[in-house]
């Protein structure tokens, strides 16, 4: 399965250049037409990243997330969600590159076959930055009254948390 | 939304790290977070203008058309009256099929677009549509087919099938979505009926 994986994404590159081939598409100019497009995107995401990411690492660094954690435990309990996962439930719609960091740390500590290693696993990959593509989407359109956005977002990792753990439950016991 | 959020998240912080006595750490972190958002965009600077690109090239072969026509009941489904041949049910479609094969980098660029498309036919351009609610919310909910840095994470620490989570995930992924969706047509029903209501009677 694993290695099945890694041929997906060079494949795919190599596919869409054989089409536009097929297609008498100049593929090379077309290609640095798009990469130039990139440039703009990163630079207008930069300030957003800039506020979001030090707001996270302030959080982390100053016991916020820990306390958090453990007054949420009753109602992650309730979710069934394993302690060493809370964390991940709690970081993942906020910063990307911090869940990343945060799995590393737990599949370290618990083991990547565990119970909680597996459900960060799973919560890691099936919610998103929720707060990152809010402010992202909204800010690229400069719209500030985002309604009921948020709330709706915010159901939807909840269920995700519930779900990662449920679904563990479900295939691996 | 996001400014009372991030006031917040900053000011408890501080009076958090006052009192646990980690003020220090929380001092390094206000200096370095910054530092660490723009090597981000560094690392991300390369793959995006990449997957731009390789995108370009699908746009001017017609195969974004094609997995555009592929995911007209969809859109049909969810946007209700968004036209199937519009620009920006074509950057909707063109973000839900980067989403699915993971190629989240090119996803954010044609949201974007998506975005500008639907602020175009939007009536009020302070406030988010409908269609951008269904459509921001889709994007916080994962729909990514495979997810291959998760499974390279867990090959690192020595997982005996790092790839089998993938039924999970996609369970989980799919039962959350729909939780999501619902929890967004609702609120836009509502505020269709709020809407109407208020139509109706400023002529009376």
């Amino acid at each position: 399965m694993t290695n099945f994986t890694v041929y997906i994404i060079p494949v795919i590159i190599a596919l869409f250049i054989a089409a536009g081939l097929i297609k008498k598409v100049p593929v090379f100019d077309s290609f640095i037409d798009g990469a130039k497009s990139g440039i703009p995107t990163i630079i207008s995401i930069l300030p957003t990243l800039i506020g979001l990411i030090t707001a996270v690492e302030m959080f982390k660094a100053s016991g916020a997330l820990d306390m958090l954690t453990a007054a949420l435990l009753p109602v992650t309990d309730f979710l069934g969600l394993p302690a060493e996962a809370v964390p991940m439930a709690l970081l993942r719609p906020i910063s990307g590159s911090g869940s990343i960091a945060l799995l590393n740390n737990i599949l370290g500590n618990c083991g990547p076959d565990s119970f909680a290693g597996r459900t960060a696993s799973v919560l890691c990959g099936a919610s998103e930055t929720t707060f990152y593509t809010i402010s992202v989407y909204c800010g690229a359109v400069g719209i500030k009254k985002t309604r009921h956005i948020l709330a709706a977002s915010l159901i939807s990792d909840a269920a995700s948390a519930f779900f990662s753990a449920l679904a563990v439950r479900l295939f691996f016991s | 939304m996001l400014n009372v959020i991030w006031a917040v998240i900053m000011i408890i912080s501080v009076v958090c790290g006052i009192i646990t006595g980690r003020i220090s750490e929380v001092s390094y972190a206000a200096i370095n977070g910054g530092k660490a958002a723009v090597e981000l965009c560094i690392s991300l600077l390369g793959s995006i203008c990449f997957w731009s690109g390789i995108m370009k090239i699908t746009e001017k072969c017609g195969l974004t058309a094609l997995i555009g026509k592929l995911c007209r009941p969809l859109i049909a489904l969810l946007f209700p009256g968004l036209k199937a041949n519009s620009s920006a049910a074509s950057a909707i479609t063109m973000n839900i099929s980067a989403n699915l094969l993971g190629l989240g980098d090119a996803a954010t660029p044609l949201g974007i677009e998506a975005m500008k498309c639907l602020q175009e036919i939007n009536n009020d351009k302070s406030t988010v549509s409908n269609y951008m609610v269904t459509f921001i919310v889709m994007n916080t909910a994962s729909i990514q087919l495979l997810p291959t840095t998760i499974a390279a994470i867990r090959a690192e620490h020595g997982a005996a099938s790092p790839m089998d989570i993938l039924p999970a995930v996609l369970l989980s992924s799919a039962c959350s979505l729909i939780v999501g969706l619902l929890a967004a047509a609702i609120g836009n029903i509502r505020y269709i009926r709020k809407h109407c209501h208020g139509a109706l009677k400023q002529p009376i």
